[in-house]
């Protein structure tokens, strides 16, 4: 067992007293009423209690044994809202079937890091969660020992009932939780081991299925209150533009409407949070009765833009530039790609050197040199942007989908002047979040939209909104050149590496640490365009590239794919290259031999089109096999054979779940999904025109095997995601006799259909 | 403005509203039936599916003129307790991740059960083609599927 302090977050293990009426649960009228089902995960004939004992921020437990624990993180659907409690529930020792779970709102004393980003929920909250279980277990077995006059020591616990070792005696949680929430709170408590683990490890369904499956209201979208009102804005059609004028008078006469308007979201002196992202900080807005009344008001309002003043600037300095006589100043994807071949090859930042990689070079026999591309892409979650908020009297009311809290929060006190304690932020479930809803715009938006028209408010974006809103994920260009020696020997790699804004590169990851002469340089391209977070940032781009140029490389050398990678590793394991390398070689290596193995690469797969691609981030190590094979000039995938190296599961089911998802969701950025912009504006709006994965071009099956090695939970929710492209571009090579090197790969495939074997 | 009489999951309801107001904002904004889900307006992605005399409709884009009259079942409708195989289906199977397209994804599921009660593997994917799922329960969905057809030959 382990000990641990709990005075970590020690303000969340305050004793509280108890809390009177079942009332209190909000919502669950639902779930007690229904007639109990085998299949509704936590769906049963729960009978709420009559009273609740809160034994510390986390959970509380009610008079009968029922249990709600309080998943504090926002549910972006990566399940930490089933998963956080389970693991509370580990060390209550109580019984799954009596816990009901209960979204955390933003309380900053209680709990820590209530982000959703980073895949670090699990990894960040194993040692609170276990803890916050732990201390309420230990104080009901003390209010037992205490009544019985026995020492703590004789006594075990069963699924919630605590039994005396020596005499027949025995009380359920329900029963001693009122004189447990008396006892002192444990200075110390004791970890399980992990081989005594009963439900971390043990597939549990989503606590919400029942009601996803049934329409019940979950989401941010589905928020109606009384003498709420809707509001959407109208955003510049281009980035680089601004509001300018608006014409408001006739739109104001439309059924329905009650105010039009412009705001200034962020203004300048504005002291803002690394959450606070926007292109278009001045919009129009629209507040009507209903939506479709304000859908089609928002059609109808006439509204001029103009050219930011830093803009217009610009342009007059490139005017005087030879071939620059007629810019618009605007950005063009045609624009960002010669600029970005053009700087790419040039020399940039050294980020990291080992060994003397001009002199590989210059000796070098052979040099192969490959660049790759990929577009931006919008995050769309499924459930565009919206929020609730109440501004009045003073104090904030926030309901809706968002990723972080407690920024939120700060931005509403900076933006409104309220106090912190009088802005109260609630998660709503989340229609997907891949990034989008770490930066609160929508929720500010919302707020000073209430602040102003005095009423509640749902500000909704339409899909239009949604994907012209910015907040892209950047598009990337890196180029690789590897030195081959007269014995056809790897002896140095440069990767050169940059975006529109920012760099992908990860100087400190594998390959390097396995290679003598390595040079990693770095450049970026300043935008009007606004960009964020998206799905294992970075990695999302320079996994795909740096694994399709290993898959090259090995190809160049005569090398089997696996192999030539597993060599990389093992010199970076055995005799590392340089002192900051960022990854484990063993555990990488570790899920490789776990993929070639469960794909039976080694044995009778000859015939099939595969590309393998390995990756570690969010702390974890995911190793990917795609078989591909082409059918009417299409790609199909047969098959994807997934390791995955995350230390514990804690709920194996759903981490299949998550790492299905992942690989499907870049297999189809991968192939499909881009946005483009002419004159800075997103060609691409809705689903017409950008292209998602659908269900037909998803991979038939999809195989997912977790390495087990009892290391504490790292990230998950990403991970999967960033090498499966590499693997996509591997495979597509196998199945077409082509590299593919630009994303989406999906237009060089229709514009070579004719070269395509079948 | 004017008034239109439905029938949404056996009940009839008159609601006094514009004639070209899409069914998705009628059953969300006027009847808080909000499982119904908004994803596109452009009948691109599937979020909105009900079933409009049995048969799988994007409601984003019937005006309620044209659903006037007829049967429209919602995913509140779809069963009394939420045991329609194809819900239970989806519980067995785990399927959501977000769960924002799923009420989507089990209506066009449902309808495509009952007019091809044991569809291949290419006829489900076809059927289910119009339902995006951003975070990517394609396998799940189609096992589901399969489940729930097991479900009603047994």
């Amino acid at each position: 067992m382990t000990k641990v302090k709990t005075g970590i977050g020690r303000r969340s293990f305050i004793k509280s007293v108890s809390i009177a009426g079942g009332g209190l649960i909000i919502g669950f009228n639902w779930m007690a009423c229904k007639k109990a089902t085998e299949e509704g995960g936590k769906e049963m004939a729960m009978q709420m209690p009559d009273e609740w004992f809160e034994l510390n921020g986390y959970l509380k437990i009610g008079d009968n044994g029922v249990v709600t624990i309080y998943s504090p993180n926002p549910e972006i659907g990566q399940n930490v809202k089933t998963s956080m409690p389970m693991i509370v529930a580990e060390e209550l020792d109580v019984d799954w079937d009596k816990v009901i779970v209960e979204q955390a709102p933003l309380n900053t004393d209680i709990f820590t890091r209530q982000l959703a980003g980073g895949s670090q929920s699990i990894r960040q909250g194993w040692e609170s969660l276990r803890t916050a279980g732990a201390t309420a277990r230990q104080m009901l077995l003390t209010a037992a020992a205490n009544q019985w006059e026995v020492p703590v020591s004789e006594l075990s616990v069963e699924k919630g009932i605590i039994s005396h070792a020596n005499s027949d005696k025995s009380i359920s949680y329900g029963e001693i939780a009122k004189a447990a929430a008396q006892v002192e709170v444990p200075e110390e408590v004791e970890l399980k081991d992990n081989d005594s683990f009963k439900i971390i490890g043990t597939s549990r369904k989503n606590v919400d299925a029942k009601k996803i499956v049934t329409g019940q209201p979950l989401y941010g979208l589905d928020v109606y209150k009384d003498g709420m009102v809707i509001a959407m804005m109208v955003q510049p059609p281009a980035f680089g533009m601004q509001l300018k004028t608006m014409d408001a008078e006739k739109v104001k006469e439309m059924p329905g409407i009650i105010d039009v308007f412009t705001i200034d979201t962020y203004p300048e002196d504005m002291e803002k949070e690394w959450s606070d992202v926007t292109a278009f900080s001045k919009l129009a807005v629209i507040v009507g009765e209903s939506t479709w009344q304000v859908m089609k008001a928002k059609k109808a309002l006439k509204v001029e833009w103009e050219l930011k003043p830093d803009l217009v600037e610009q342009i007059q300095i490139l005017e005087k530039s030879p071939g620059m006589e007629n810019t618009s100043g605007l950005e063009s994807s045609k624009m960002h790609a010669s600029l970005m071949k053009e700087i790419g090859s040039k020399k940039a930042e050294v980020v990291r050197k080992d060994g003397d990689p001009e002199k590989a070079f210059k000796n070098a026999a052979r040099v192969i040199e490959r660049s790759y591309t990929c577009p931006f892409l919008a995050h769309n979650c499924m459930e565009p942007m919206n929020f609730y908020a109440n501004v009045s009297d003073g104090k904030a009311e926030l309901l809706g989908p968002i990723q972080t809290p407690e920024y939120a929060e700060k931005s509403i006190n900076k933006r409104l002047g309220l106090a912190l304690e009088d802005i109260d932020i609630q998660m709503t479930r989340m229609g997907g979040g891949f990034g989008r809803r770490l930066y609160g715009n929508f929720l500010v938006e919302a707020a000073v939209i209430s602040d102003k028209i005095g009423k509640p408010v749902k500000l909704v974006y339409t899909r239009e909104d949604d994907m012209s809103n910015g907040v892209y994920r950047p598009a990337y260009h890196v180029t690789y050149r590897a030195a081959l020696d007269g014995n056809n020997k790897l002896t140095a790699l440069h990767v050169n590496a940059g975006g529109i804004p920012e760099s992908p590169l990860f100087a400190n990851r594998f390959p390097a640490g396995a290679i003598d002469n390595y040079l990693a340089e770095s450049w970026t391209l300043e935008s009007n365009i606004s960009v964020g977070a998206f799905r294992a940032p970075r990695s999302n781009f320079i996994a795909g590239a740096e694994q399709s140029f290993l898959d090259e490389l090995a190809e160049e050398m005569g090398q089997d794919p696996i192999q030539f990678r597993l060599d990389l590793l093992k010199r970076a394991q055995n005799d590392p290259v340089g002192e900051s390398n960022d990854y484990d070689a063993a555990r990488y290596a570790g899920v490789l031999e776990l993929v070639r193995d469960k794909s039976g690469w080694n044995n009778g797969s000859s015939g099939l089109n595969r590309g393998v691609s390995a990756y570690y981030c969010h702390n974890s190590y995911v190793a990917q096999i795609l078989d591909m094979s082409i059918k009417g000039n299409q790609p199909v995938i047969d098959k994807v054979t997934c390791a995955v190296d995350c230390g514990i599961v804690v709920n194996p089911d759903a981490a299949k779940n998550m790492v299905e998802g992942g690989t499907i969701d870049g297999i189809g950025h991968a192939l499909y999904s881009q946005v483009t912009f002419e004159d800075g504006k997103p060609q691409q709006n809705n689903f017409d025109t950008y292209r998602l994965i659908r269900h037909q071009e998803a991979p038939k099956k999809i195989d997912v095997y977790f390495v087990e090695n009892g290391i504490d939970p790292t990230g998950l929710g990403e991970p999967p995601f960033p090498p499966i492209m590499g693997a996509v571009a591997n495979a597509l090579y196998k199945a077409t006799g082509q590299r593919f090197y630009d994303q989406p790969f999906i237009n060089q495939l229709n514009g070579k259909q004719t070269e395509l074997k079948t | 403005m004017a008034e239109f009489s439905l029938t949404i999951n056996g009940k009839k309801q008159v609601l006094d509203l514009d004639p070209d107001t899409p069914l998705l904002w009628v059953l969300r904004d006027h009847l808080k039936l909000v499982g119904t889900k908004y994803g596109c307006g452009i009948a691109q992605c599937g979020a909105c599916t009900v079933h409009f005399n049995g048969s799988a409709v994007r409601s984003c884009q019937l005006p309620i003129s044209s659903a006037a009259g007829n049967e429209i079942t919602t995913i509140e409708g779809l069963s009394e307790n939420g045991d329609h195989p194809v819900q239970k289906a989806w519980l067995e199977h785990d399927v959501p991740q977000c769960g924002y397209c799923q009420a989507g994804q089990i209506m066009s599921a449902s309808a495509l059960l009952n007019r091809n009660p044991n569809p291949s593997d290419s006829e489900i994917e076809n059927a289910m083609n119009g339902n995006i799922c951003r975070c990517g329960t394609y396998t799940r969905i189609k096992a589901a599927i399969k489940s729930a057809s097991d479900s009603q030959i047994a």
